[in-house]
């Protein structure tokens, strides 16, 4: 049984068709990258995992377990945890806090303070940084506040929509090797990114997405070498 | 989105109207501050004594009434005009629990007419704020149930619409269920109204009421644990998350709509204190006796800067003092000093719409 299985979804904003069937499968362990050109909807899938957006029709099972009963606050503490576009930090709050709220679903202590320990041992900039408000973090500090916070929920399924957006080459460097290292340490990892030829890089498996619907699924390494998508997503002519 | 800023200061209309219209003001106030202070001192420092002790009262309970509005604004973006009645509901509830203890008789040797109420003052009015505060806050979580959930997601007007429905029928309620006369807050002999402490102040004796003293030492510790809940436990931290975004409070596992709930909760319950204490320092209670200072503690809101929590504090104590010291001050009537709270706050919304404590940081600066 796979991780996370996505059965044919639709979901909406209003009147906006914007998954017009959506189907993908997620198995402990991998690192999935969904790519795809602005406006396809990529975000949505993810919110629509997370229970954010939720799918008019279709089915989401995360372990065999149906999400759709459950709303976005009670699929966090069923594993789940996203890392959202644009980063979503809580500017008015310290770093501290930010990471706090990330283990809000939890009350293990002893568990808590070593999994914040991991957190500044992949950022010791965050460390540093505990007792400053968030919003005056560079936008790459944010983005380690962000992952860190997300994985203070300890996930098993960790979304991450374009981690890497608008950071420099040498953090976006720094950023897929945290996914790999937190993919080895056991966290399946669904990646949404613009920046598709890291993210091939880096994953198992790949969905092209293209206006709401799949329309091609493979290996890392075939997408890689498939050549629409390295006309479309790759620019190799 | 950037702000698109004019180009460099570029002088429109409206900024001379502005500055008109501060220059005006400012040198009006020099001119009357000279006149009353230096040219014909009218009042003894005893009298100015008075008038700061009363305003200190009053602002302290617009402070405790203000950070229900700010609080509610923060996490929902918007003006809970039924706030005002909140607090009228739960002066209701301290009336009800003084009435109800002063008609159990309580005898003893030196006194068979001793009452409940004269008998454990302390315990009445302990039972006076339980009562206060909890219907207050219970109204508070069905306010926000019956007429404001429902309505998550239309256009910010529409709530507000809502809420002067809200408060319109909670007003009419109240009418309907206890009348429309005034009635008298029933303290304890020993909270008697008027008497207290007296200071010697230039030469006479300015008094400090116990019911006064009793009002602002409240707030205090209210504002205090307030402050504490909001910066310093799991709860305040969630609020404070929902307050900046909804969606990513979510993310964290964080409950919203209970989060907004007890939001209301607690905005209520503070504005139920406010209330057993306007009852027990002024006296009288009926079914409109929330709205002035229901809109007073809005303009202290937006004095502080809506959405600021010290702000609310800062501005409900600014603007009960400004209240009572501007009659004077000014020269005018002292009918007149709801004109001054109001001037304030058309001021303010002309010269600071954020407030002059200055801006929070905004969600757009990420
Ligand atoms: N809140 C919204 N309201 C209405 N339409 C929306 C909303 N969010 C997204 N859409 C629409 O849904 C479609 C998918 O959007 P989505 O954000 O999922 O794209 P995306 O693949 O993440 O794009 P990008 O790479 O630009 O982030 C788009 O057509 C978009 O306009
Ligand atoms: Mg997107």
């Amino acid at each position: 049984m796979a991780m996370l299985e996505v059965k044919d979804i639709h979901t909406y904003y209003g009147n906006i068709h914007a998954l017009k069937g959506i189907s993908l499968t997620v198995e402990q362990g991998e690192i999935v990258t969904l790519i795809g050109s602005n406006g396809a909807g990529k975000t949505t899938t993810l919110r629509s995992i997370c229970g954010l957006q939720k799918p008019r029709t279709g089915s989401i099972q995360l372990n065999g377990e149906d999400l759709n009963s459950y709303k976005a606050h009670q699929i966090v503490s069923k594993g789940v945890a996203m890392v959202p576009e644009g980063r979503g930090i809580f500017a008015r709050l310290t770093v501290a806090e930010n990471l706090d709220l990330g283990a809000y679903t939890r009350n293990d202590r002893t568990a808590i303070q070593e999994d914040l320990e991991r957190v500044f041992t992949i950022f010791p900039r965050l460390k540093e940084r505990q007792r400053q408000v968030a919003g005056t973090l560079s936008g790459g500090e944010q983005q380690m506040l962000a992952t860190g916070r997300a994985l203070m929920t300890r996930p098993r399924l960790l979304l991450m929509d374009e981690p890497s957006m608008g950071l420099a080459p040498v953090l976006v460097e720094a950023i897929f090797d945290v996914i790999k290292a937190i993919n080895k340490e056991g966290t399946t990892i669904l990646l949404v990114e613009q920046n598709a030829l890291m993210a091939l890089s880096i994953a198992h498996r790949g969905y092209v997405i293209q206006t709401g619907q799949i329309v091609l699924q493979d290996t890392a390494a075939n997408l890689k070498n498939n050549e629409t998508v390295q006309k479309a997503y790759l620019g190799i002519e | 989105m950037p702000n698109v800023k004019p180009p460099a200061r570029r002088v429109t209309t409206y900024k001379i109207v502005q500055g008109i219209i501060g220059v005006v003001l400012a040198g009006y106030l020099i001119w009357r501050l000279f006149v009353v202070f230096i040219a014909n001192p009218s009042y003894g420092p005893d009298t100015w004594a008075r008038f700061a002790i009363a305003g200190l009262i009053l602002g302290s309970v617009y402070a405790l009434v203000a950070i229900g509005y700010t609080l509610v604004y923060g996490i929902l973006r918007m003006i809970n005009f039924a706030h005002g009645d909140i607090m009228m509901i739960g002066a209701f509830g301290g009336y009800f629990v003084f009435e109800a203890l002063k008609s159990i008789p309580t005898p003893t040797l030196a006194d068979p007419e001793l009452t409940f109420l004269n008998a454990h003052p302390v315990l009445s009015v302990i039972a006076a704020f339980i009562v206060g505060v909890s219907i207050a806050a219970l109204s508070g979580y069905f306010l926000e149930k019956i007429a404001y959930r429902p309505l998550r997601g239309a256009p910010r007007l529409v709530p507000l619409i809502s809420a002067i429905g809200a408060s319109i029928f909670l007003e009419n309620a109240a009418q309907l269920l206890f009348g429309a006369q005034r009635r008298d807050y029933a303290n304890p002999i020993v909270l008697t109204r008027g008497e207290g402490w007296g200071i010697p102040i230039g030469g006479s004796n300015v008094i400090l009421t116990y019911t006064g003293v009793l009002t602002v030492v409240i707030s205090t510790l209210i504002m205090i644990a307030l402050y504490l809940l909001v910066m310093r436990t799991r709860l305040g931290r969630s609020m404070r998350a929902v307050s900046e975004n909804k969606q990513v409070a979510a993310l964290m596992g964080i409950d919203v709509d209970g989060v907004i709930s007890r939001t209301f909760i607690i905005s209520g319950a503070l504005a139920g204190a406010a209330g057993v204490m306007w009852g027990i320092h002024l006296g009288l209670v009926y079914h409109f006796v929330g709205f002035i200072p229901g809109i007073k503690a809005f303009t202290a809101a937006v004095l502080g800067g809506i959405g600021n929590i010290p702000g609310a504090m800062i501005g409900g104590l600014f603007l009960g003092l400004v209240e009572s010291l501007g009659p004077a001050g000014l020269g005018i009537n002292f009918q007149l000093k709801d004109v001054i709270a109001f001037g304030i706050l058309v001021l303010v919304l002309i010269f600071r719409p954020t407030g002059i404590i200055g801006e929070v940081l905004t969600e757009e600066k990420v």
